[in-house]
């Protein structure tokens, strides 16, 4: 099937927009993704040990004593991500398989780039009490301090980082 | 008022698990839409050859924060009730600066790394297993953390907006970040020209 070119910008930020819209007006939640993460590593540690989760405070909060931490409305909106994602690349004929690397990288550097690349988002994200989405997005849209804060300071550092690791990409 | 549904008509934790199903479906959707699937693309806007990542995320901000405004002074939606993340401020910015390192390597953002997976990329499934690797260390490491996160050393500002630290009217804000808005999609058309229009299709 033939490629099809990605949407306008702006009509894409303008789908985006609404959609977070619906998601205030109808849950009040926003939108998120890396809390469904933690949801689903504190899932697997209770299976584990369900003491060393409740004695860390942090793990606890998600999955402490009887608490399933699958329960919760992150990890579905998260399903429906990969659900909509995917119904978007077949009808765009984007339903590929394919690396994207810079030229001058391999696939396997590019790999243990993204590894690296993140583990840093991860944990930076959980520091900041959410992501792109669940933070700087819906916080943003919310209009809160932090958010706008850690929106300039994401994006400053990213662009100054970019500039030394430029042979990644271009 | 009578938004949001789920508080003023009390929905059950089954609705709510249902249509944050629906609300990601077009979440997924958009994202695709735009080219958020592609790391390429992604981390083009750090070298000015492609700034899809700046007009989607500021359309889209100006799109919601609108309606929330507009909402709010129609009597519609209540505030109180609607997710407004607090603000720790120094945890924030240390946590945004590692994201930015972050981003700018990897050339994915959570989200976007789950859109770019569910059309193959699989560059993507190696963002997201280095996520959950992060995320892992991150629970982990929290008893040292701690004092960082919610202690002392935080910046614990609470659930405090923009307009009310400035102490303004929320539509004074809105208003400057529209003409904020217009200001950068003007500036990146014409960086985008400068840099010879090199958009990833």
């Amino acid at each position: 099937m033939e490629k099809k070119p990605y949407a306008s910008p702006y009509i894409a930020g303008v789908g985006l927009g609404l959609v977070l819209l619906a998601a205030f007006f109808f849950t009040g939640h926003g939108l998120g993704a890396s809390g469904a993460i933690t949801r689903s590593i504190v899932a697997v540690e209770k299976v584990i040990s369900q003491e060393h989760v409740d004695n860390n405070a942090y793990l606890a909060e998600y999955g402490g004593g009887d608490t399933n931490p699958l329960n919760n409305w992150l990890v579905f909106q998260l399903l429906g991500v990969i659900v909509g994602g995917m119904l978007s690349g077949i009808i765009a004929g984007r339903f590929r398989k394919e690396i994207n690397h810079g030229p001058r990288i391999t696939p396997k550097q590019r790999w243990l780039y993204a590894i690296i690349g993140g583990a840093l988002f991860g944990f930076g994200a959980k520091f900041a009490r959410g992501c792109t989405s669940g933070f700087i997005l819906t916080g943003g849209a919310g209009l809160a301090l932090g958010a706008w804060v850690g929106m300039m300071v994401m994006f400053a550092v990213a662009y100054i980082t970019a500039y030394f690791v430029r042979k990644l990409w271009i | 008022m009578f938004a949001p549904l789920s508080v003023y008509f009390n929905w059950s934790n089954g609705i709510d698990l249902l249509v944050s199903f629906i609300i990601g479906i077009g979440f997924g959707f958009a994202l695709e839409q735009g080219g958020f699937g592609n790391s390429r693309k992604l981390a083009m806007q750090f070298y000015f050859r492609d700034l899809t990542v700046l007009k989607v995320m500021f359309s889209a901000m100006v799109t919601a924060m609108t309606g929330i405004v507009f909402f709010t002074a129609f009597g519609w939606l209540d505030t109180n009730s609607m997710f407004i993340p607090q603000t720790f401020i120094w945890a924030q910015i240390l946590g945004c600066a590692i994201m930015g390192v972050g981003f700018a390597i990897g050339g994915y953002c959570p989200g976007t790394s789950f859109v770019g997976l569910s059309t193959l990329k699989m560059d993507a499934l190696f963002f997201i297993i280095g996520l959950f690797i992060g995320v892992f260390l991150f629970g982990e490491m929290f008893p040292i953390l701690e004092e960082l996160y919610h202690g002392k050393y935080s910046g614990n500002m609470g659930r405090i907006t923009l307009y009310e630290f400035l102490g303004v009217r929320p539509g004074i804000i809105a208003a400057i970040i529209l003409i904020m808005a217009i200001g950068a999609f003007w500036g990146s058309e014409k960086i985008e020209e400068k840099f010879g229009n090199q958009i990833i299709q």
